[in-house]
């Protein structure tokens, strides 16, 4: 066999057989390896450089994420001169089904989240370390850095875009009634109260779908307890039966008790919700932007105000942002690493992130250098408020393990918004607090 | 209740017991009573279809409409431009095909292992019968989420040549999707047929045995043919079942260009840009081939086609 | 393999000649039968055993471990049943709901399945139309079957609430209120319950001969008479096949309520939990286990029960 005929992929393998001292007549692998991947995102078939055959997993499965996908990879291929396969699998299936998919057939490259859902499976050893692509990108601030960044410390992320999670209401609406977007959870609650005595249902909300609640939590908890906080909670260092805890319950608990919310949340799914919104059924809604901008037409997004989550502690003021990020990660048991490393390095590139987003205008670039000037004004806003934070959080389910979050959060806050009394909030923060012992003490690695 | 003797092609050759019999049952019956059931079985129909006409009308109608006006309201605009999109958008003709590679082999393999087998436990005495029905049944009692853990462990640890898996092992091969799918729905085959194939009176097989036929011959030319309102009546379970399946896909498999029809929906239903009338539409298209398989079948064990009555 | 052919019992017509029984010659199997037999029962007999009762036991082992899915298990003893027991609050809800989803259909679903079968079964006008209609739902994907519902019973726009002049930010809320929602479910469950339970029983009142029915018809007996002393008993074992159906069904019903809520808030059932821990990110799959290996232990019931019938029926011959 000569070395001629072997294709990229063959010669990752071999490398990985020889890493593993099986190889050990195979000779000069590495340097042809250099030589394949050493062009990086300009190598455009220059030199001696073979082709490389990268595959892609993703799960952008929506039309538009996925066309703006393929507008990245286009991309890449132009420049590079290799040959990306994208692997598209429906997102939450993608999700389902990410542990086994990491574990035995992965692609070089895999779409994942930021924070503590990466972190977990880095520490779990199923992530290669990319901390050489790292050292090759810039435009991305620490915040960003630190959300790529595993327990150990390394890099294991490349992030393509994030949303912001905010207070959403219509600036026809306040205008015309003469109402202001709130500053303060006083005037939140004022506010609703007045919308309410008006004849319109204050606050849009729903949780069938068992996440959309989780923001609001977030959001009372990093105002009244802080950014650590959250993060501790989240960690399972704090327990769930603080009375720090209890409080945000008790705020989130007032709004129901005044009938403030849109009633039935359990059986509104987060599509209703923005539908209701985007028909001015409901005055204010919490939600990412995404959210809001999909179920409202292109026409009357100039119309969405947004405003940040409400003061609750003058200390904490406004410090923290919900800013989910998505990116990119290289599995451990990716066949051509050196073309994965070179793609994502690519995606790291202000260039990706703008084909990125001329497809996608829902969400907005991470990377400093990238292009602004086709925003609309929903999204500047939206931006704007993410630049303005000092603290950026995941959101629950992306910060903290994923068997608390599915299996106990989502069916607490469901009941937490079935039943909110004083009581009822005492019970429920033990029953979390002893399932969270459970689940915590079992070590992750 | 009149008997119907049409099947002529007899299958065992023997003389009817009671040749082209007709009884004129109805006699008694009242008109009235006869329209007090085709009241009852009108409503029962249109009860049991009403939801499909609401799914099939808001296929019709255009989402931004149907968001602005409830989807129960008087339509202002009906086409047929979601069918076509989802058709396209989600790639129906690759994930059909992809369904039809482990539907066809998974239905027609499940049938035969099952028939086999429960002609095999109450037409010769083979040894552990009992054991081997208790093995059966109770193994299809199971919910099959249990054993997605082990059996994925297992599939990933089973090499198979490069040529013939990319992935080198079970993992992520429509091989051990069908597999698996055999594996599930042979228990469930072969309770029903072996409590079927007791209600089948023995005389009817018997002269063959008698003649001296191979336990194949047995099997092929005298109980596949009386087994056949049961082996219909499963065929078209079967096939719906293994159709509509994501389950084992979705946990066996890694890539999505191999996914099944069920998957189009999936993208569909999890889509962000969710759009309900099309999930309806593409809904209706998933359903027809499960249908077609129905309305094929459907004579095998219906219309008053009675196993007595075919032996006139 | 000492396999010689008999006939079994289980004559169902008594009309029939039974002197021939047990008389008859037995033919020695050839070499030819027992390879086609081994080949073939073997093969069967050995994907069961791997792939399903392997795996079963394999997962009765991993529900005293902790698992993630990544890695090696850890023995943490009976920790995972102590905690489904105590301080899980969804398994209590969730195991009563198997109950009441087993008392729907085997109450309401099955007999109305059996019901319709039984008027469909003859020579009548629409005979095709009433069965594909009833058939009809048993095809659709559960994708879709989760909007449908949505559609029937959402507070906001869904048709019931629309019918009932409630559609005004007053409508009853079938999906969010955890009261309400499970009766919603069952009654979609039974939707798709009576069409499967009609076709398979169908398919069993063919074997029934027909001369039995003419006999009791001549001998001045109702329909109904004729169907419950006469067609009935001798389906025994398609009844038997119908009664495990059932329980199958609502032991292992998981997808509606999937599709519905995500199988919370009210519509708890032992396979979410299955599916929640052991299929989905959370991988907690000893603490799955745990609950596949309760419904294992729920389910033998059922097995043993049908167990007896077997014997008694063997016995009989």
């Amino acid at each position: 066999m000569t070395q001629s005929l072997l294709t990229p992929s063959q010669l990752s393998r071999r490398s990985l057989l020889r890493g593993a001292a099986l190889g050990a007549g195979v000779v000069t692998v590495p340097g042809l390896l250099a030589a394949c991947s050493g062009g990086g995102g300009s190598s455009g078939g220059s030199g001696g450089a073979k082709q490389q055959n990268i595959t892609f997993g993703s799960n952008y499965s929506d039309p538009t994420p996925m066309k703006a996908l393929q507008a990245v990879v286009d991309g890449y291929t132009k420049k590079s001169g290799n040959t990306v396969k994208v692997n598209t699998v429906a997102h939450n299936d993608y999700q389902t089904n990410i542990t086994r998919y990491l574990q035995a057939n992965p692609d070089d490259v895999a779409a994942w989240f930021a924070g503590y859902r990466m972190q977990f499976f880095a520490q779990k050893g199923y992530l290669e370390d990319i901390s050489d692509v790292w050292s090759g990108l810039n435009g991305f601030t620490d915040a960003l850095k630190a959300a790529s960044t595993g327990a150990d410390g390394k890099q294991y992320f490349v992030p393509i875009y994030n949303y912001t999670w905010a207070l959403f209401y219509r600036k026809s609406t306040f205008q015309q009634k003469g109402y202001q977007p709130p500053k303060n959870w006083d005037d939140y609650i004022a506010l609703a109260k007045k919308i309410k005595a008006d004849g319109g249902v204050p606050i849009g909300f729903s949780d069938q779908d068992g996440w959309p609640a989780m923001g609001t939590f977030d959001y009372i908890n990093m105002r009244k307890n802080g950014y650590q906080f959250h993060v501790d909670l989240m960690a399972g260092k704090q327990s769930w039966e603080d009375q720090k805890v209890k409080d945000v319950f008790g705020l989130w608990a007032s709004l129901f008790d005044q009938g403030l919310y849109q009633p039935g949340a359990n059986g509104r799914t987060w599509e209703q919700a923005g539908t209701s919104f985007a028909k001015k059924e409901v005055a204010m809604v919490v939600f990412g932007t995404p959210h809001v901008a999909l179920q409202t037409p292109q026409a009357d997004h100039a119309d969405i105000g947004i405003t940040p989550f409400p003061i609750i502690d003058e200390a904490n003021g406004t410090d923290s942002v919900e800013a989910p990020i998505d990116g990119f990660m290289l599995p451990k048991k990716a066949k051509n690493k050196e073309g994965g490393k070179d793609l994502l390095k690519y995606i790291g590139t202000p260039d990706a992130e703008n084909a990125y987003l001329k497809v996608d205008n829902s969400n907005i670039a991470v990377n400093s250098n990238a292009d602004t000037s086709g925003y609309e004004q929903l999204q500047k806003d939206s931006a704007a408020l993410a630049a303005s934070a000092k603290h950026i959080s995941q959101y629950l389910d992306r910060d903290t393990r994923p068997d608390f979050a599915q299996t106990v959060v989502i069916k607490a806050f469901q009941s937490f918004i079935d039943k909110h009394s004083k009581s009822d909030i005492d019970a429920l923060c033990k029953s979390m607090q002893d399932q969270a012992k459970a689940i915590f003490s079992q070590p992750v690695s | 209740m009149t008997t119907v003797a049409t099947d002529a092609s007899s299958t065992d050759g023997r003389p009817a017991t009671r040749p082209g019999r007709q009884v004129p049952v109805h006699k008694h019956r009242t008109r009235p009573a006869r329209m007090v059931l085709h009241a009852f079985l009108w409503f029962m129909a249109i009860l049991w279809i009403l939801p499909i006409f609401l799914l099939l009308y808001a296929s019709l109608r255009p989402y931004a409409e149907t968001q602005k006006d409830g989807y129960f309201s008087l339509p202002h605009k009906l086409n047929l431009d979601y069918y076509s999109q989802a058709w396209t958008g989600g790639s129906m003709g690759r994930h059909f095909l992809n369904t039809l590679y482990v539907a066809i082999p998974g239905v027609i393999i499940t049938l035969f292992l099952a028939s086999f087998l429960a002609f095999a436990l109450t037409r010769v005495k083979i040894p552990f019968r009992r054991t081997l029905l208790v093995l059966f049944t109770a193994g299809n009692l199971l919910p099959p989420q249990i054993i997605v853990t082990p059996l994925y462990t297992l599939y990933y640890n089973v090499h198979l040549p490069t040529w013939l898996s990319s992935s080198g092992s079970v993992y992520d091969t429509y091989f051990g999707v069908i597999l698996i799918h055999v594996a599930f729905q042979t228990g469930f085959c072969v309770f029903v047929l072996y409590n079927y194939m007791l209600t089948i009176p023995i005389e009817l097989t018997e002269a063959s045995i008698v003649d001296g036929a191979s336990v194949w011959r047995q099997y092929w030319q005298v109980i596949l043919p009386v087994i056949r309102p049961a082996l219909g009546a499963l065929a078209t379970l079967e096939f719906t079942w293994i159709y509509n399946d994501f389950l084992w896909a979705l946990v066996l498999m890694t890539t999505g260009d191999k996914y099944p029809i069920t998957t189009s929906l999936n993208n569909l239903k999890q889509s962000l840009y969710i759009n309900n009338n099309l999930l309806a539409a593409a809904a209706m298209i998933v359903a027809l081939p499960s249908l077609v398989v129905f309305f094929a079948l459907q004579k095998q064990f219906i219309s008053g086609l009675t196993l007595g009555a075919s032996k006139g | 393999m000492v396999a010689t052919p008999v006939p079994t019992a289980e004559t169902t017509a008594p009309r029939t000649p039974a002197v021939r029984r047990g008389r008859r010659r037995r033919r020695r199997l050839e070499t030819r039968d027992i390879i086609v037999l081994s080949v073939v029962v073997g093969l069967t007999v050995i994907i069961d055993l791997a792939l399903i009762w392997g795996t079963s036991i394999a997962s009765i082992f991993l529900s005293f471990t902790a698992y993630e899915g990544i890695g090696t298990p850890r023995y943490v003893g009976t920790t995972n049943y102590h905690n489904l027991f105590t301080i899980d609050p969804t398994f209590w809800p969730a195991f009563e709901h198997n109950v009441l989803w087993l008392a729907f259909l085997g109450l309401v679903a099955t007999p109305l399945g059996l019901l319709m079968a039984v008027l469909l079964d003859r020579q009548l006008r629409f005979s095709r139309f009433y069965q594909s209609s009833l058939y009809l739902p048993v095809t659709l994907s559960f994708a879709v079957v989760g909007f449908l519902v949505q559609l029937v019973g959402s507070a906001d726009q869904g048709v019931i609430n629309a019918i009932l002049g409630r559609t005004h930010g007053n409508g009853i809320d079938f999906i969010g209120n955890p009261h309400l929602n499970i009766w919603l479910a069952l009654a979609f469950a039974g939707w798709r319950h009576t069409g499967y339970v009609m076709i398979i029983y169908l398919a069993g009142l063919k074997s029934v001969d027909p001369a039995l029915k003419e006999a009791a018809i001549v001998d001045g007996a109702s329909p109904v008479q004729t169907f419950f002393r006469v067609v009935f008993p001798t389906m025994r074992p398609i009844n038997v096949i119908i009664l495990v159906i059932t329980v199958i069904e609502a032991l292992r019903a998981f997808d509606l309520v999937y599709v519905i809520n995500g199988g919370r808030n009210g519509l708890e059932l032992l396979a979410v939990m299955v599916v929640d821990n052991i299929i989905g990110e959370a991988s907690r799959i000893g603490y799955g286990s745990a609950v596949a290996v309760i419904l294992l232990i729920l389910t033998t019931g059922f097995v043993i029960t049908y167990l007896t019938q077997i014997l008694r029926r063997e016995e009989s011959r």
